[in-house]
């Protein structure tokens, strides 16, 4: 089973990316359940959402206490919420930022984590016109785990929005997985 | 249809298939993306003819429900925590005039202190309301439940509760077959009520009762509740039939032949204790569960059925009766009655905290070592309440 963690904050659409992956999982004949951690819905409030994705039924229904995947939307969190919390050494960060580790100040989690930067916000700038990392996000995860394809991506992210939205969604998606295809070294 | 949805999407899209001619409802979380959802499927005319009240609070929307129900249309409501303890005076009366209102509890805790998330004290609190109360282990059957409670409310003339676990499952999205239209009239004839109100050949419902037959009342009340004891494992089994799935039913026992420890769950958590039961069982451990689906009627016989041979029961409770302790261990000792068998009550999960996995192995650790007192607080901070108790 694959156990993800989104953070971010109100207004990122962290909820939606968590359902946007179970609903490609689905697409792909998988079982997937996504659920938020809810609190107060404010704008800019740490907000956390989960999404579990196996290949049988699942059954449980408690939080995602030891993610395989860290998505982090938004860059301020990290120093603000325990983040990493619960990830095992050698889990997947996947970080929206523009930035490097090191000026991140990530250094002394570098060596625990497998931590992978993607410029989610400027890559939803260019292709939808907003800063909504979310579907970007998706894509990279998309390239670096393979837990599903673009093509399921794309499908959930139509029938979730409808024109440019949907158009600019999926782009951001498509983007952000061959950005990462193409900087992934050979193993 | 197989889709990946919303727990609260899915109950309503099974409601509106059940053909409700009238809903009123006051929304409050977590069951308000169930009554939006039936709002806009009756807007859009997708649900017709249904009329859709807006009510000003709780107790009217069940009143609401009372008076068409009354009349002969097929009802529903759906509320939540403090919503459902304003309703409480209707509820009494939808069930003492028989009327068979099916009503979504998406259960939360109860205030104050005032707390939104996930508990069983809502639905408990009406435990002795004379309502059918089934509780939902994902949201598959949440969805599935309410097919059944409408045919069992109906053939009862009995009003029906099904709860399901608010956030955990009305706002988790997940893999659900919503039934068909034609599955739903398939399985859920039209509504023949036994009497109507009708201005064209009056007649009164719900007339003072002295105490000459008060109790005769209350008393087919009960024997009413005793019969659907017989109605709701057939329907679960009609169901399982005609839709090739199991939902519903009096209780579920998972791997409990052999097991020498049993938790007894309602609700989501039975999920999650079937993957702990999976993982223990591995390592050679003999556990196993008992889901209880139907909670009133107490499915006395059903438990006693599927406990008798183990030497310890424990009672996984979401709710909690201050001053005396569990609330559904209670019914489980009356099943358990002359066995012998120690039942173990545990409080756990008030007010939304997670039971998680972990938790639950601890939960099973003690059990095993013989540490579990009679009766105990999963994941209780005793230092911080430790510290209120100093004299």
């Amino acid at each position: 089973m694959l156990q993800v963690r989104f953070h971010g904050r109100g207004g990122q659409g962290v909820v939606t990316t968590a359902e946007l992956l179970s609903v490609a999982a689905f697409r792909e004949g998988r079982h997937a359940q996504a659920f938020p951690v809810f609190g107060s819905e404010r704008t800019g409030a740490p907000v956390m959402a989960f999404c579990r994705v196996d290949e049988a039924p699942i059954r449980t229904h408690d939080p995602v206490t030891e993610p395989d995947v860290l998505v982090v939307q938004d860059p301020t969190l990290l120093h603000q919420v325990a983040l990493f919390s619960g990830v095992p050494d050698g889990g997947l960060v996947l970080l929206n930022t523009s930035k490097s580790i090191a000026a991140l100040g990530l250094d002394e989690v570098a060596d625990r984590f497998r931590i992978v930067t993607t410029p989610a916000t400027e890559l939803a700038r260019e292709h939808l016109g907003r800063p909504l990392p979310g579907t970007a996000m998706l894509g990279a995860l998309a390239a670096i785990t393979g837990a599903v394809s673009t093509d399921a991506l794309a499908g959930a992210i139509r029938e979730r929005f409808s024109g440019r939205a949907a158009e600019g969604n999926a782009a951001a998606a498509q983007a952000a997985h061959d950005r990462e295809l193409a900087h992934a070294r050979p193993a | 249809m197989l889709g990946q949805l919303e727990g609260s999407r899915a109950v309503a899209e099974t409601v509106a298939r059940c053909r409700p001619e009238v809903v009123a409802a006051y929304p409050i979380s977590p069951q308000t993306h169930i009554v939006e959802g039936l709002s806009r499927l009756v807007k859009e005319g997708t649900l017709a003819p249904c009329e859709f009240l807006n009510v000003e609070s709780e107790h009217s929307a069940l009143s609401v429900c009372v008076g068409a129900s009354a009349t002969g249309a097929r009802t529903y409501t759906a509320t939540a925590s403090q919503g459902l303890l304003h309703m409480a005076e209707v509820v009494y009366n939808a069930s003492g005039l028989g009327l068979p209102i099916v009503m979504t509890v998406a259960n939360r805790a109860i205030g104050a202190p005032i707390n939104i998330w996930n508990d069983h004290s809502d639905a408990m609190s009406q435990r002795d309301c004379g309502w059918i109360q089934l509780y939902a282990t994902s949201n598959q059957e949440a969805a599935d439940l309410h097919v059944q409670a409408f045919r069992l409310a109906e053939e009862l003339s009995l009003p029906v509760m099904v709860c399901m676990d608010g956030f955990v499952l009305t706002h988790a999205v997940e893999r659900v077959d919503v039934a068909s239209a034609e599955q739903v009239d398939a399985f859920l004839p039209a509504f023949v009520p036994r009497q109507v109100l009708d201005p064209e050949d009056p007649i009164t419902i719900g007339a003072m009762v002295g105490p000459e037959a008060f109790m005769e009342v209350k008393y087919l009340m009960h024997a009413k509740q005793l019969h659907a004891l017989e109605r709701v494992p057939r329907l679960a089994a009609e169901f399982a039939q005609a839709f090739g799935r199991v939902s519903g039913g009096l209780v579920r026992p998972y791997r409990t032949g052999d097991a020498d420890t049993v938790v007894v769950a309602l609700g989501s958590v039975a999920g999650t204790l079937e993957a702990v039961v999976d993982a223990r069982r591995e390592r050679g451990e003999a556990v196993g569960l008992v889901a209880v689906t139907c909670f009133r009627p107490a499915p006395h016989a059903a438990l006693r059925d599927a406990l008798a041979g183990v030497s310890r029961v424990v009672v996984l409770d979401r709710a909690l009766a201050p001053g005396s302790g569990g609330v559904v261990g209670n019914d489980v000792r009356l099943a358990l009655d002359g066995l012998g068998i120690r039942v173990h009550d545990v409080v756990a999960g008030l007010g939304g905290r997670p039971v998680t996995t972990g938790a639950l192995h601890r939960l099973l650790d003690a059990a095993a070592a013989g540490e579990l007192e009679r009766l105990s607080f999963l994941d209780l901070q005793h230092d911080v309440v430790a510290r209120e108790l100093v004299p």
